[in-house]
């Protein structure tokens, strides 16, 4: 599989892995059939800033290292500034995925917002432009 | 990658060129070229080189030299092997019988073939990947022209009761051809005893290089060519033949049989030593395929909660070439066919590992993979919400 150098670095190195116990909003997608499941932890603060965020996930290369970087662009962000990250911009903070992987970076978004909805449900917090989560996997970009 | 550590556990899927192997076919690149069809003495020494090839292939599965066919690769013995009974034997019937966890070199042509108009039963197989002979005889009817059942299986090493299954094919007067791609080179195969009428072989698994291997098909099968043009290999297979490709294979398969029981006794050592320790030191571990008929070189291992994809990588980074039945590894969606056809659900297969070893592993190779993969599952295990839900389901 060629990765480029950014992938192999989030996968060798995963920034913001673990679990948050006292989560504002966690939201998993995926599925293991398909071998990629990703889980995303959110901490949102009163001003709906998010200022804590881990991952887990299941999955290849690309899988782990999608959860990774959308970790880090989403950390310090508000929910409206998280809601706005789309799967391309993950991609192209990674310098690219091999076109099989597309659908890893589809995942890392939708497990962003499938979190940010438990957060809204959880804390009556309306975000524009929110749906509730699809666990399936598309291949198509956003 | 020269200073780095390299430990190659994937020779299920190629093994490099043999020194020796090398050193024979040298001389046919550069001096000895003549075309094998020409009839000065430098064509002769091709023509030789070719023929002592042959005898030296067929004396290794007890066959006589008229009945190897020399060809490009696995996949095209197995092409030629089914599209040609097929073709040949239409007026008797156009029934195949084949077995879900073939190679795709034989399921895809079984399928071009269904395209065709040919009907083809797929076997189902045990938790072992055994093919099930009261099912095989089931499935044998007065259209069934052929049987093809791979001798031992590429992912998880399983070797069949293949002279069981040839004697059935023989009681019914069907066909039975075999994928020896793994086995040929690494256990005895005597084709009269084992009573196939065809089989198929690639050089680059036993230390040839590849773009070379043979079929053997029985005096008196009505074979058809796969290629139409010049007169060699008997009128059935044309194009100029690749004498330092099939002289590197016969040196391969010389040197192979003569060493295969000491190999297979040092690989069966490791084998074991890897098995034994990966299962009884990583939990939630599981063996795939049979513990004895086995082939000496291959490991197939399910861990659950983790990925094979991402276990591939974090191996190549200390060094260690494996392989996986994953689908992220491969593009496609679904995992490996042959763990589904074990029964496995698709989560654990796509987590499962192949370390398939060469003569040149050492028990300490063994350990330096196991020290390792222990460090690298818990790793990953880490990050997988699959394992996080386990834990919390069973603390």
């Amino acid at each position: 599989m060629e990765y480029s150098e950014k992938v192999k670095d989030h996968f060798m190195h995963p920034r913001n892995v673990g679990e948050i116990e006292d989560a504002s909003g966690v939201g998993t997608v995926g599925n293991a059939k398909c071998g990629d499941i990703m889980r995303m932890y959110l901490k949102i603060n009163d001003n709906k800033v998010i200022e804590d965020c881990k991952f887990k996930t299941f999955g290849c290369g690309a899988a782990i290292a999608t959860s990774s970087m959308a970790t880090e662009l989403i950390k310090g962000k508000t929910v409206d500034e998280a809601m706005t990250l789309t799967n391309k911009a993950v991609m192209e903070a990674l310098g690219g995925l091999p076109p099989v992987k597309v659908h890893c970076s589809v995942l890392a978004e939708e497990a962003i917002h499938a979190a940010l909805w438990d957060y809204s449900q959880k804390s009556g917090v309306k975000i524009e432009g929110l749906k509730p989560p699809v666990h399936d996997i598309e291949e198509k970009e956003h | 990658m020269s200073d780095k550590k390299l430990i190659y556990m994937d020779s299920a899927a190629t093994t490099n060129v043999a020194p020796e192997v090398f050193e024979a076919m040298t001389p046919y690149f550069k001096d000895r070229y003549g075309n094998a069809s020409a009839i000065y003495d430098l064509a002769q020494e091709s023509k030789t080189a070719l023929e002592n090839s042959r005898k030296i292939i067929a004396d290794t599965i007890g066959a006589n030299p008229s009945e190897i066919y020399f060809t490009s690769c696995g996949t095209e013995s197995d092409n030629w092997a089914l599209k040609s009974i097929a073709a040949a034997y239409k007026a008797k019937g156009n029934h195949i019988i084949t077995s879900k966890i073939e190679h795709h070199a034989i399921h895809n042509t079984c399928m071009a073939l269904e395209k065709e108009g040919y009907e083809v039963t797929y076997l189902d197989v045990d938790e072992y990947g055994t093919v099930k002979l009261e099912e095989l005889k089931k499935a044998i009817k007065p259209t069934t022209i052929l049987i093809s059942i791979m001798y031992a299986n590429n992912e998880i090493g399983t070797i069949q009761p293949i002279s069981e299954i040839a004697k059935i094919a023989k009681e019914k007067k069907i066909f039975f051809h075999t994928d020896a791609v793994q086995a040929y080179a690494h256990i005895p195969i005597s084709v009269e005893k084992d009573g196939f009428d065809m089989m198929s072989v690639s050089g680059h698994k036993f230390n040839a290089p590849k773009g070379v291997g043979f079929l053997y098909c029985r005096k008196g099968i009505n074979l058809i060519p796969l290629l139409h043009g010049g007169a060699q290999e008997s009128n059935r297979r044309a194009g100029t033949e690749n004498i330092p490709y099939i002289v590197g294979m016969a040196k391969a398969a010389e040197i192979a049989h003569a060493k295969m029981e000491e190999r297979a006794k040092s690989q069966k050592q490791v084998r074991d030593h890897l098995i034994e320790r990966i299962i009884n030191e990583i939990p939630y571990t599981r063996l795939n395929g049979h513990r004895e008929n086995r082939l000496p070189n291959n490991v197939n291992i399910s861990i659950r909660f983790i990925e094979g994809e991402s276990l591939l990588l974090s191996l190549n980074d200390i060094g260690v070439c494996a392989s996986t039945g994953s689908a992220c590894a491969s593009g496609s969606l679904d995992p490996s066919h042959v763990l589904l056809a074990i029964g496995l659900p698709h989560e654990i297969a796509h987590g499962s590992l192949r370390l398939s070893i060469d003569h040149k592993i050492t028990m300490e190779d063994a350990d330096y993979v196991v020290d390792h993969l222990k460090q690298i599952v818990e790793n990953l295990r880490s990050m997988s919400p699959l394992y996080e839900d386990f834990k919390k389901q069973n603390p």
